[in-house]
């Protein structure tokens, strides 16, 4: 089935050795050349001197999911030769630095030896150079081998390292040296290539951390509070960086402020701080983090302080695999702190979607007053995805929920802080300064009436909490409702997907109609569940549930939060940290399925 | 329920400050803490200081933790908003209230559990950003809350109230304070309001870090013969190293001061500290002089109160971050919202 513009290549290298930028390039060629192109980077929680590896998937038709299966295999790292060599599919290519020549276990894959370390040795002295330009002569090789836009990947190379002159100039002859070895040396192109296309036309390539940092930036946030934990680390930078380009005054002032934070407890204490000081204010971070972050979430939940917190969702559990991924902490977070205590939580499926979910969680977290999770994960969050770009509405206004200034205290009779006027369970608040003598309230994570009063009274207490529970129904008419794909209205079968996971299941769900099985779909954007949830799961019999956990949580959460029949739903869980593959999500539902079962449709 | 409105009476004779505001104006819900104890000694002093400062009170946000000391800012200042946060957190609270608007003043309020056990490591990274506040730690060896286990700060020598020895050595909130780069750092005593008030008011007025470490016996678990940290002993052994006046902005200095005894610090506000040097060997403006005074008092079984140290001249975080002059929680969202013509700019380049 591979062929031109339908092929995975996989680069096995070194990290720390410079490996990254050039395989960067070469993706982004393949996009600007209108291609659909999902790369994604399998790397090591270390600096240097550990396998990394980058797959790169080229789909002209669009399916951005990992693909099993490695085309062609650009073998740089010794280390991993073994498993690296396994994975090529029979017919398939190896390139490898043959300037140590091996011999390769297997005879049905064909293999391109190149002495890259040795072309690099003739043409630069500095041992660095020698190391780093390796990495652009396989690049160059592939350009030739596979056919790529010479124009465009110098295009790519000029972009990438603007400002650096001597350095692109080297860039190119490295690239010139290896692409005339294989156009010397190999019949080129083979037949998985490339060729210009319209797939990728108006796209954007971005990582959801970056494309959350902007959210936030749109959303207004000016307090940005973090630690450093992969995979979150890249939104508080992303937003820094932003914050100088677009967020600073003539005088060099910025009207935002980003602490780096001693721990995760004093990040989310501090983001705290500012939402009940009426700015908008955010965190990021991953699963120790949301341990770490559990208390001050109940009290954020219960003194109803709004904040934002990006979840970028690793591998765990503990410290578990750090730069892996996994769909995980949807419990911890949806209940995250003792007591009764749940919180709203959104779910992007790719960057587009970190930068409106994003943005969004922001009015959320002022309308309802109370926490807002932004739940992606490492593979959005760090790998460059193809998307839509971004769009902002103009006459959009931005929702601070209720909140009584001096003027509206003046008019408010009988304010009180936590009392339910509207009926909707969201009460008033008042920021601090706002008035000499009305609106004055103390804040606390003890028990209290709705006049923010301590109180021991059970009865009392209870009805606060109900009042709070009344919210979080009207939260789930308030957040974004779930997207569902009906492609036959008279199947029973249906399944439930969210996040990362979309790619391979819209594959799946094509590959599926293939085989003569329709399967509808429904993708949660948010908790808690909007009415239309329990209604899809309602009108099919069987409900796969695919996510990236091995406790299938977000079944749970359906049977617990929107009571539906457990034995409808059924678990489709992958959780190796790999991002997943159509042929998972289509294997699984076929094997569920029986053989069958399947002749019979 | 330990909630107790205070009712508010007015008497024509209360005397006003400049506001037109009495000391009522000031004050709280009814303390709920045992009788004698000497937070409510601090909450008055809070109370006489802010009223004779002429302080709007609603410009006041206190913050606290958990425990006794941060049920405090319940009993005072009932027109100002309050946060009763999670324990030992009340540090990195105020710092996110203090980012979204740093025109108020942020009067933070913990105990010595809260802040030299649970709350220390957010302690010393407050210190070190500089963050400008008042931190009132009301000091009192013990967890009254929880029935006077020993804390962090009490004396090794001082066994508790069934005669347990303390096996461990304090920890000195002054010390770590002064090392860690606090621009104000005094110790008081909640028996020696004289001493408390002007030292209140000069935190107030100073910008920056602003550290009170006020001793304040627990009548119920620490107040016992061989306690120090009860009225007794700390009255006996109570030295003074220097005596505050503290004198506003607009006002003249109307007493004649000796050079060589006394020390004038202007704040940024323009308010001064006269400080009246009690030990010679001290200097105020040293830290390595004040550590020693400290250490040495303290070796000898005195406490040594006073404006330990000050540097009039600390950034405070802001400063040092470089945030906008204007509050961050009053920009409008048409200057924060960069729009989508920009958007596109942005797009382009990611393509």
């Amino acid at each position: 089935m591979s062929g031109v513009n339908d092929f995975v290549c996989k680069f096995a290298t070194v990290n720390g050795s410079g490996s990254a930028s050039a395989n960067t390039m070469f993706a982004k060629t393949v996009f600007r050349m209108g291609i659909p192109v999902s790369p994604k980077n399998i790397f090591p929680s270390n600096i240097q001197g550990l396998p990394t590896w980058y797959e790169v998937r080229v789909s002209e038709k669009g399916y951005l999911a990992r693909r099993d299966g490695i085309d062609l295999m650009v073998a740089m790292n010794p280390q991993t030769y073994r498993e690296d060599v396994a994975e090529v599919v029979p017919g398939g290519w190896l390139l490898y630095d043959s300037s140590m020549p091996r011999q390769w276990p297997r005879e049905d894959i064909e293999v391109l030896p190149i002495p890259i370390a040795a072309i690099c040795a003739r043409k630069w002295s500095d041992p660095r150079q020698r190391q780093l330009f390796k990495n652009m002569v396989y690049v160059g090789a592939l350009s030739a081998l596979i056919d790529m836009d010479l124009d465009v990947l110098k295009g790519v190379v000029a972009d990438q390292l603007r400002g650096k002159e001597k350095l692109v100039a080297a860039n190119l002859d490295a690239i010139a040296l290896g692409r005339d070895y294989a156009l010397t040396h190999f019949q080129c192109p083979l037949p998985i290539r490339l060729r210009r296309a319209e797939g990728a036309r108006g796209k954007i390539m971005v990582t959801g951390n970056r494309a959350a940092a902007l959210g936030a930036i749109y959303a207004g946030a000016t307090v940005c509070t973090w630690y450093p934990i992969t995979p979150s680390t890249s939104v508080a930078e992303a937003f820094e960086g932003y914050v100088k380009r677009l967020r600073t005054d003539s005088d060099g002032k910025t009207l935002a402020a980003v602490v780096q934070a001693e721990d995760e407890l004093a990040a989310i204490g501090m983001a705290i701080g500012a939402g009940w000081n009426g700015a908008r204010a955010f965190t990021a971070t991953s699963g120790p983090g949301i341990s770490l972050m559990s208390e001050f979430l109940g009290l954020a939940y219960f003194a109803e302080v709004p904040v934002v917190l990006f979840n970028v969702q690793r591998g765990g559990p503990s410290t578990g695999m750090p730069t892996r991924t996994q769909q995980s902490d949807i419990m911890a977070c949806a209940y995250a702190s003792h007591g009764d205590t749940k919180h709203v939580l959104l779910f992007p499926s790719d960057p587009n979607e970190c930068f409106s979910l994003g943005a969004e969680a922001f009015d959320l977290a002022e309308r309802l007053q109370t926490p807002v999770m932004v739940l992606s994960d490492l593979d959005i969050g760090m790998n460059e995805w193809m998307t839509e770009p971004f769009a902002w509405d103009d006459a959009r206004v931005h929702d601070r929920g209720k909140v009584l200034d001096a003027a509206g205290l003046d008019k408010a009779l009988d304010w009180g802080r936590y009392r339910d006027m509207d009926g909707d369970g969201i009460a008033y608040r008042t920021l601090p300064g706002a008035h000499p003598d009305k609106g004055a309230f103390f804040t606390r994570g003890t028990s209290h009436d709705s006049f923010a009063r301590y109180t021991e009274d059970g009865r009392v207490n209870a009805d606060n909490l109900r009042r709070i529970a009344r919210k979080f129904e009207t939260a789930a008419h308030l957040v974004p409702k779930p997207e569902v794909l009906t492609r036959d209205a008279r199947s029973r079968l249906g399944v439930v997907y969210f996040g990362a996971t979309q790619p391979a299941v819209l594959e799946a769900l094509d590959d599926l109609e293939a085989d003569g099985i329709r399967v509808n779909a429904m993708r949660i954007k948010a908790f808690p569940f909007s009415p239309e949830v329990k209604a899809f799961c309602d009108a099919h019999d069987r409900v796969f549930v695919v996510e990236q956990n091995r406790d299938a949580q977000m079944r749970a959460l359906l049977m617990i939060e929107a009571g539906v029949d457990g034995d409808k739903l059924i678990a489709a869980v992958n959780f190796d940290g790999m991002p997943l593959t159509a042929a998972f999500v289509r294997s699984t539902i076929r094997t569920y399925m029986g053989p069958v079962k399947v002749a019979a449709e | 329920m330990s909630y107790i409105q205070k009712p508010v009476a007015y008497h024509p004779a209360l005397k006003k400050n400049a506001l037109g505001l009495t000391h009522r104006d000031y004050e709280g819900a009814m303390s709920t803490l045992c009788a004698g104890c000497g937070h409510d000694s601090i909450t008055a002093a809070i109370i006489e200081a802010c009223f004779e400062l002429d302080l709007p009170a609603h410009r006041v946000a206190k913050i606290s933790g958990i425990g006794c000391s941060s049920k405090a800012p319940t009993y005072f200042l009932g027109r100002s908003h309050g946060f009763n946060s999670v324990h030992g957190r009340m540090p990195s609270v105020t710092t996110g209230a203090n980012l979204a608007n740093r025109e108020l003043v942020y009067l933070g309020v913990s105990g010595d559990g809260d802040t030299a056990s649970i709350g220390l490591g957010q302690f010393a990274h407050v210190v070190r950003r500089r963050l400008n506040m008042i931190y009132v730690v009301m000091n009192n060896g013990c967890y009254g809350l929880t029935k006077g286990q020993f804390s962090a700060t009490n004396d090794r020598t001082s066994p508790s109230k069934k005669g347990d020895p303390n096996p461990f050595d304090p920890i000195d909130l002054c010390q770590m304070a002064i090392q860690l780069g606090a621009g104000f750092v005094a110790r008081s005593f909640s028996g020696d309001k004289r001493q408390l008030i002007p030292l209140i008011k000069a935190a107030i007025g100073y910008r920056g870090f602003a550290f009170l470490d006020v001793i304040s016996p627990c009548v119920t678990f620490n107040n016992h013969p061989a306690s120090t940290k009860s009225y007794d002993y700390v009255r006996a052994h109570n030295q003074a190293i220097d005596k505050l006046d503290f004198v506003p902005e607009e006002s003249e200095i109307t007493t004649d001061y000796d050079e060589g005894t006394s020390v004038a610090v202007t704040l940024h506000d323009g308010s001064r500290l006269m400080l009246h040097k009690l030990d010679q060997s001290h200097d105020p403006r040293d830290a390595d002089a004040a550590l020693m005074t400290i250490r040495r008092r303290a070796a000898e079984g005195e406490v040594a109160t006073g404006l330990l140290y000050v540097d009039e001249n600390q950034q405070d975080l802001h400063d040092v971050i470089g945030t906008s002059p204007r509050p961050l929680n009053a920009i409008p969202m048409a200057e924060l919202c960069p729009g989508s013509a920009k958007l596109e700019s942005i797009n382009a380049r990611l393509r």
